[in-house]
């Protein structure tokens, strides 16, 4: 086997523990789709376009309540800012291609197929960019595949097995492991506590003014430690 | 709940999205050698949006103040969630996640109310 091909292999077999987690999410973001009254070729979009499925949940979840748009896009984006830490910490691995294949690897940036990679020190960086693009072909692939078949399924259940709450339970899943430290655990919490006390505010703005406040708490508690 | 919106405002929104998306993964990507560091201050408030956000999504989902109707409706999620809460902390796993909430959503709502 080539070098390349070895660390392409490496990276797509790397991804494969992840692709279990993955499988579910990509499930209930199909599911959501539908239930927000997106058609496949909508669902399946979104999931080409934005591949990136926190962001993806919360917009479904606003367009069906009818939020603004400029409110779904605008919580999208804000859920999404953790990306730009992975473009800074993944760019040095990037440097020695053209501004084009950097333009399509920079499609693929994940938060699994980053932390697969900066995990990665074995081999030289055109290894790494190999088996970056391994994990993300993979990733990929599943969550086109898992957000089709969630629009079938999800068209198929019946409203009152509530699958819907299958959302909230996915970025469950994602919160948990981010409260290592007290001063996120003090974001979590405040945020959670404005999102509640603001859920009745016009325009869906508690979502937003809760994500502030937490960010800002989190940094406030920081600065006291 | 379905969405009011007509076909074109939902693909204007998934574009938008996207773009946006993608202009946030390519910004350091494109950047480096010319500006290779994120300011610290910014670094620093990053490092907290992800446990904001997901607590700002979540918590609504689980808990409302309105009283009585509402209140009544979401307590069954309020329990399965933080059972679910619970299995997303001893094992940091999306599928056993949302199959033990789930199940303990389903269990209050179609098993116990047959039992009580």
């Amino acid at each position: 086997m080539t070098r390349v091909a070895s660390d392409f292999s490496t990276g797509v077999r790397d991804s494969l523990p992840l692709l279990l987690g993955i499988v579910p999410f990509a499930l209930v973001a199909g599911v959501a789709a539908a239930e927000a009254g997106l058609s496949t070729a909508q669902a399946l979009g979104m999931s080409v376009f934005v591949f990136a499925g926190a962001s993806q949940l919360a917009a479904l979840d606003l367009l069906g309540s009818n939020a603004p748009l400029a409110v779904v896009v605008l919580t999208a984006a804000i859920i999404n800012l953790r990306m730009m830490m992975y473009s800074a910490s993944i760019a040095p691995r990037f440097r020695s291609v053209t501004g084009r294949v950097r333009a399509v690897l920079a499609y693929f940036l994940t938060d699994q197929a980053f932390a697969l990679t900066v995990a990665r020190y074995d081999t030289d960086e055109s290894g790494q960019r190999w088996y970056y693009v391994g994990a993300s072909l993979a990733l990929w692939t599943v969550w086109q595949v898992g957000t089709v078949v969630g629009v079938v399924v999800g068209a198929g259940v019946p409203q009152a097995w509530g699958l819907e709450f299958a959302v909230p339970l996915v970025f469950l899943a994602l919160l948990v492991p981010t409260l290592k430290d007290h001063e996120s655990l003090a974001a979590a919490v405040a945020a959670g506590v404005v999102a509640v006390a603001g859920a009745g505010l016009p325009f869906n703005l508690g979502l937003i003014l809760a994500a502030i406040v937490g960010v800002g708490i989190g940094m406030l508690a920081e600065s006291w430690r | 709940m379905t969405t009011a919106y007509g076909p074109l405002s939902i693909w204007v929104v998934i574009v938008a999205i996207g773009v946006i998306t993608y202009a946030i993964r390519l910004s350091f990507i494109a950047l480096f050698g010319r500006i290779d560091d994120i300011p610290p201050r910014v670094e620093q408030a990053l490092t907290y949006v992800p446990a904001a956000v997901l607590a700002a999504l979540v918590a609504p989902a689980l808990v409302s103040i309105q009283p009585t109707l509402v209140g009544t409706l979401t307590a069954d999620r309020l329990l399965a969630g933080l059972v679910a809460a619970a299995v997303a902390w001893r094992t940091e796993n999306v599928f056993a996640t949302i199959a033990v909430g789930m199940g303990t959503l389903w269990l209050l709502r179609f098993v116990v109310p047959l039992v009580g």
